[in-house]
């Protein structure tokens, strides 16, 4: 009997930067940006898009800006004093600098993980309640729980705390207390998340659980993380952007700048030639 | 910096190992072909007793591309020159294995009286040896131009081994009482010709790493 192989559906290879920012909306675009501390310029005129719904890292040796630009993208470095910016960062096509934008609710829909995990001195529900409370998101006892169980859920911790979530969150594992950081600002249901090497404090475990998490909360999050583990930006991410001295070199697909970088200076530093 | 350097050190000592490998594929198919075409037997013996050598060295260019992986993790061009090596060198083996079939149809045909029928496999030979010294220099150099280059070279080889292919059908049917020795001559000019074919896989190799561009199956 003659039998018909199923015709198997490739995908679609998209190994050029050109084609995934043609295939997905923008989230974040970035338009001529610079950054100054006090006189000295951080960032030189970054322009970059960074399409919805994938994970974007941003890579460079230490001082190169990436950081700086990260936290441009929530304002964050508004705390800071001296501190300037010109350029447009639009989240959705809404220019976040213009004047009249609620920084909270700015916060609120571009969240932030940071590098060394800073839980409350609360419980682990606590925690993850704080930012709905705080936001007055709900007022419902039993929807504040409904969605501190969702958060830990999403971030991969549930399991793991459904038993104490009364517990200290101080009580955790340096893993674990990251998780719940993750959990804390994806329960405010961001649209952008951003990590500032997340897992550099972590061990190998610890760093392949918030690995896992990035690739399974992409389906619903646009993540731009910072990290100086090129591997781990080669495993998690979607699209990679090379910074250099405040400048951004190069932004293309991670296959491509891991195989074949456009620029030279991406490939001095990613085979570790730099300097 | 140290770190760095090491890995430019291993990177340069597989490139050595390579060419060594190439070196000796191309040596096992000079005197192989001397062989037959000297009737020399303790020569193409001597091919034979050398491929494990050959064999080993493959072995150790895949256990070191291995460990450059698992402990270098290069990227970017160091990434494709391992890649390209560890692909590379299996083919160069197997050129190697080719050659000692030669060797062995040649201690075969020793071992029967002379072909007194022209056929001239040699020209096939010298350019199998041609392209292949040729595209060890081009990987040497990374030069992806020389390789597209020598890529087109192979059909010069695939057209000198139809006539030999006809030559020697028509020789088996004219004259039936050397065609066994007629059929060896065709398997040593498919040897040949594959030697070509193995040739062109060692070019795209060479365009893929100096390049990043797939060729394989393009041409």
């Amino acid at each position: 009997m003659q039998t018909v192989a199923p015709k198997i559906q490739l995908p679609e290879k998209r190994d050029e930067w050109s084609a995934v920012r043609r295939s997905s909306k923008v989230k974040v675009a970035v338009h001529d940006l610079n950054f100054f501390y006090g006189r000295a310029q951080a960032l030189h005129n970054i322009s970059v898009e960074i399409p919805e719904r994938i994970v974007m890292a941003f890579i460079g040796p230490s001082g190169c800006g990436k950081s700086t630009f990260l936290r441009t993208l929530n304002r964050m470095n508004d705390v800071i004093p001296a501190t300037r910016v010109d350029g447009k960062v639009l989240i959705d096509d809404h220019d976040i600098y213009a004047p009249g934008t609620d920084v909270v609710e700015l916060r609120r829909k571009v969240g932030m993980v940071f590098q060394k995990s800073n839980p409350f001195p609360k419980s682990i529900f606590d925690n993850v309640a704080y930012g709905l409370r705080i936001n007055r998101i709900t007022d419902s006892s039993s929807e504040l729980a409904g969605r501190v169980e969702q958060a830990l859920k999403d971030a991969a911790l549930w399991t793991e705390v459904q038993d104490r979530l009364k517990s200290s969150a101080l009580s955790l594992s340096g893993g674990q207390q990251q998780r719940l950081c993750i959990a804390r600002a994806l329960a405010i249901r961001p649209e952008v998340l951003l990590m500032d090497e997340p897992a550099s404090a972590l061990d190998p475990i610890a760093t392949s659980k918030i690995e896992e998490l990035i690739f399974d909360l992409k389906k619903q999050y646009t993540i731009v993380i910072v990290t100086h583990n090129m591997q781990q930006a080669a495993r998690v991410s979607d699209t990679t952007a090379f910074f250099l001295l405040g400048k951004l070199i190069e932004v293309n697909t991670t296959e491509k700048m891991f195989t074949a970088p456009n620029e030279k200076l991406t490939e001095d530093y990613i085979t570790g030639r730099f300097g | 910096m140290d770190l760095h350097r090491h890995l430019d050190d291993e990177l340069s000592s597989l490139r050595d190992r390579v060419l060594l490998l190439g070196g000796e594929a191309e040596q096992a198919l000079a005197r192989a072909m001397y062989a037959l075409g000297e009737r020399d037997s303790e020569v193409a013996r001597e091919v034979l007793d050398h491929d494990d050598q050959v064999d080993q060295l493959e072995v150790e260019i895949d256990r070191q591309c291995i460990d450059i992986i698992a402990l270098r993790q290069p990227a970017a061009r160091d990434l494709r020159f391992v890649i390209s090596v560890a692909k590379m060198a299996p083919v160069l083996e197997r050129i190697a294995d080719h050659a000692c079939n030669i060797a062995r149809t040649a201690i075969d045909l020793n071992n029967e009286p002379e072909l007194k029928s022209v056929i001239d496999l040699n020209r096939m030979a010298d350019h199998a040896l041609k392209m292949l010294r040729a595209a060890l220099d081009a990987f040497t150099s990374s030069d992806a131009i020389a390789a597209r280059e020598i890529i087109k070279s192979d059909s010069e080889i695939n057209d000198l081994y139809n006539h030999t292919f006809h030559r020697l059908i028509e020789l088996m049917v004219t004259e039936p009482v050397t065609a066994t020795r007629d059929a060896r001559l065709l398997f040593v000019a498919k040897h040949l010709e594959r030697i070509g074919d193995y040739v062109t896989d060692i070019c795209e190799l060479t365009v893929y790493m100096a390049e990043a561009a797939f060729i394989k199956h393009t041409t």
